[in-house]
């Protein structure tokens, strides 16, 4: 019997995550006051920190370990550096939310924590027995937080679809692995790759309905349209903060777990699911932009610009080339700063029992909170993608590396697509301030922590799309040795 | 003598067990009361656990007892208990259709079997039963998780406490 090798400082982050997050559950039991509950969420903002300090000296060297399950590359640290950004943002903004909503338990900010070291397995596995605990670990989470607030049927609605449907999304995944592992012999990425590379498994019936299996489990994850069905109603049923969440940590997760599967296990593919993910980024993105002209609601308008905004970052997935792949991962950072921020602006804006979700709740708040309806514009108009904000640069990438590979058209559609969605964006923005507003929203109390958050994703956005240089170069950097 | 015993003894179990199976699962499709149904599943699975230790297979008969005879037939039943389908099969469900899709699917199922047994010989060792050789198998599975599989190992334990804390969340009274 062969007692494996085991490297704690490789996991040192996901050790800590992990916890901390049994840490919060413990002492929940220990704080019994309601109003005390704030420091639960300041612990794990914490163990966040501790995380992110182990996770920034690993970026000097390539690392695996546990018989290869896990590496420690770059790649998967710029996605840990991102999903930990996410998950400190997210309990920031969940501070004031959840005490105000009535959720704020410790089981709360556990079940952050672990959906976090879910994400952090995903991008650091090469071993697909891996990436699918992390999928699940983090999916569990994320159903059970979705329908945290119980006395509202819309949460309930919004975990019980989500759970539903997710949990047949995983067995679509789960098959696709099984029958990679029954075409190949292999759970690691580099064996399946070497093997289908040796044996000639090109059409092989087996890998390619395992291909389809795996773009449905994580088409599901990343909102890719068909696959996007549940994510309007998730995304407005669902507490504010963990939509945030969702939009933001789940899909960097799922395309982080996608990329990794496709271009180090599959290579062998790529003409067969260019064309697969072809059809699929463009139909995401004009679904996405469409229907979001129609909505009434924030949430669901939000929830249906973050599919098209899956929809454009597959654009430098079906491009496939090394500035798409370091396009994605940028694209992603950038994505959570303004989104997050955009559901910090909805999250302040309402109250107990008035939520103010609605579009034209937004009317004339330009002038009553000038500094909300201000960062609120920045955000949109981010996603909208004019320069020079993080959303232009992000957008900027990605299509040029589908002009590079010879994708014209998809950065043709593409750019169409970004001109249909700044409408929706700026009809936001112009009823905040060219409107006068039908209905008093008074006596909103702004939680110091989401305040902050505010202005930390202000300051990413503006950084991101002023100085890209830098985390596009640690962005570049960190794909090297993926392709 | 004694080794013709212990066959024998194998081929009465086999037999025993086998007709029981199916006598057990055509009660399940044709019970009215639908407790009985899903406890004559149980039966079912208890059946085929058993022919899988004739197979020398203990790891999966303790997972088919487990995992399908023990979790999956409570899910079962406490679906029954909470959608009252007693009620439902009175106000007059039609079950025509499904009969026949589920007749036909069934009909399909079998001849697969037939092909792939008959037709196509299954891939690996040939014989009638499993070797003994891999009748150690609960032991091979526990130590590879224990070794070579152990961080997945741990991974699971926090997914399960995951599920655990999500549904004692979601279920307690709150104050």
């Amino acid at each position: 019997m062969k007692i494996p090798e085991i490297d704690l400082y490789l996991i040192a982050p996901e050790i800590i995550i992990t916890a901390f997050g049994f840490l919060v559950l413990l002492l929940d039991v220990f704080l019994p006051k309601e109003e005390r509950k704030g420091y639960l969420g300041i612990i794990s903002l914490i163990g966040i920190v501790v995380a992110f300090l182990f996770t920034l000296p690993q970026m000097r060297s390539v690392k695996s370990g546990f018989e290869g399950m896990f590496i420690s590359d770059g790649y998967a640290l710029f996605f840990k550096i991102t999903f930990l950004i996410i998950a400190f943002l997210t309990v920031l903004i969940s501070i004031g939310y959840t005490q105000r909503e009535g959720i704020a338990f410790g089981e709360y900010y556990a079940l952050i924590l672990f959906a976090t070291l879910g994400m952090m397995l995903m991008a650091a596995g090469t071993h697909l027995i891996i990436i699918f605990l992390g999928l699940e670990t983090m999916s569990i989470s994320i159903y059970i937080l979705a329908g945290m607030m119980r006395e509202d049927k819309r949460s309930v609605e919004a975990a019980l679809k989500y759970f539903l449907l997710g949990a047949f999304a995983t067995g679509f995944l789960l098959y696709g692995i099984a029958l990679i592992y029954g075409a190949t012999g292999s759970f690691h990425l580099k064996d399946i790759a070497s093997y289908i590379a040796t044996k000639n498994l090109l059409r092989s019936p087996m890998l390619l309905m395992s291909l389809v299996f795996l773009t449905i489990g994580f088409g599901f994850k990343i909102a890719s349209v068909p696959f996007h069905m549940w994510t309007p109603d998730v995304y407005e049923g669902a507490p504010t903060s963990i939509t945030a969440f969702m939009a933001t940590g789940v899909k960097a997760a799922g395309f982080s777990a996608l990329i990794r599967v496709f271009f180090s296990a599959l290579p062998a593919f790529r003409p067969d699911w260019t064309s697969i993910m072809w059809v699929i980024c463009v139909a995401t993105m004009t679904l996405g932009n469409i229907v979001a002209i129609s909505q009434t609601n924030i949430k669901r308008m939000l929830a249906y610009s973050s599919i098209a905004h899956a929809g454009y970052i597959l654009v430098a997935f079906v491009a496939g080339n090394d500035l798409g792949t370091s396009g994605i991962l940028f694209y992603l950072m950038a994505y959570a700063f303004m989104n997050i921020g955009a559901f910090t602006v909805v999250i302040l804006l309402g109250k107990k029992g008035e939520e103010n979700t609605l579009i034209s709740d937004y009317a004339g708040i330009g002038f009553k909170y000038p500094l909300l309806a201000a960062s609120m514009t920045i955000f949109l108009l981010s996603m909208a993608g004019i320069p020079p904000l993080g959303g232009f640069m992000a957008k900027f990438y990605v299509f040029s590396a589908a002009v590079k590979s010879k994708f014209y058209w998809l950065a043709i559609l593409g750019v169409l697509n970004s001109a249909v969605s700044v409408y929706y964006y700026l009809r936001v923005t112009v009823l905040m301030y060219f409107r006068e507003s039908e209905r008093e929203i008074t006596g909103l109390q702004f939680a110091p922590a989401s305040v902050i958050a505010l202005i930390l994703t202000v300051i990413g956005t503006l950084y991101m799309g002023i100085f890209p240089a830098n985390v596009l170069s640690l962005a570049q950097r960190s794909i090297a040795g993926l392709m | 003598m004694a080794e013709n015993i212990a066959t024998i003894f194998q081929w009465l179990i086999f037999l025993g067990v086998a007709f029981t199976s199916i006598i057990a699962s055509l009660l399940v499709i044709t019970r009215k009361n639908t407790i009985h149904s899903a406890l004559f599943l149980v039966l079912t699975f208890l059946c085929v656990a058993v022919l899988y230790l004739l197979l020398y297979s203990q790891f999966i008969a303790i997972i088919q007892v487990v995992v399908y005879a023990g979790a999956i037939v409570m899910l079962i039943v406490f679906v029954i208990m909470l959608l009252d389908l007693e009620q439902e099969l009175r106000s007059g469900l039609k079950l025509f259709y499904s009969k026949v899709i589920g007749g036909l699917l069934a009909v399909l199922f079998l001849f697969g079997i037939i092909y792939s047994v008959v037709a196509k010989s299954p891939t690996g060792k040939m014989g009638s039963y499993t070797p003994d050789k891999v009748s150690a198998n609960v032991k091979a599975v526990g130590e590879m998780l224990f070794t070579q599989y152990l961080f997945p190992f741990e991974i699971v334990s926090v997914l399960l406490v995951a599920a655990i804390v999500g549904a004692v969340i979601l279920s307690k009274k709150r104050t």
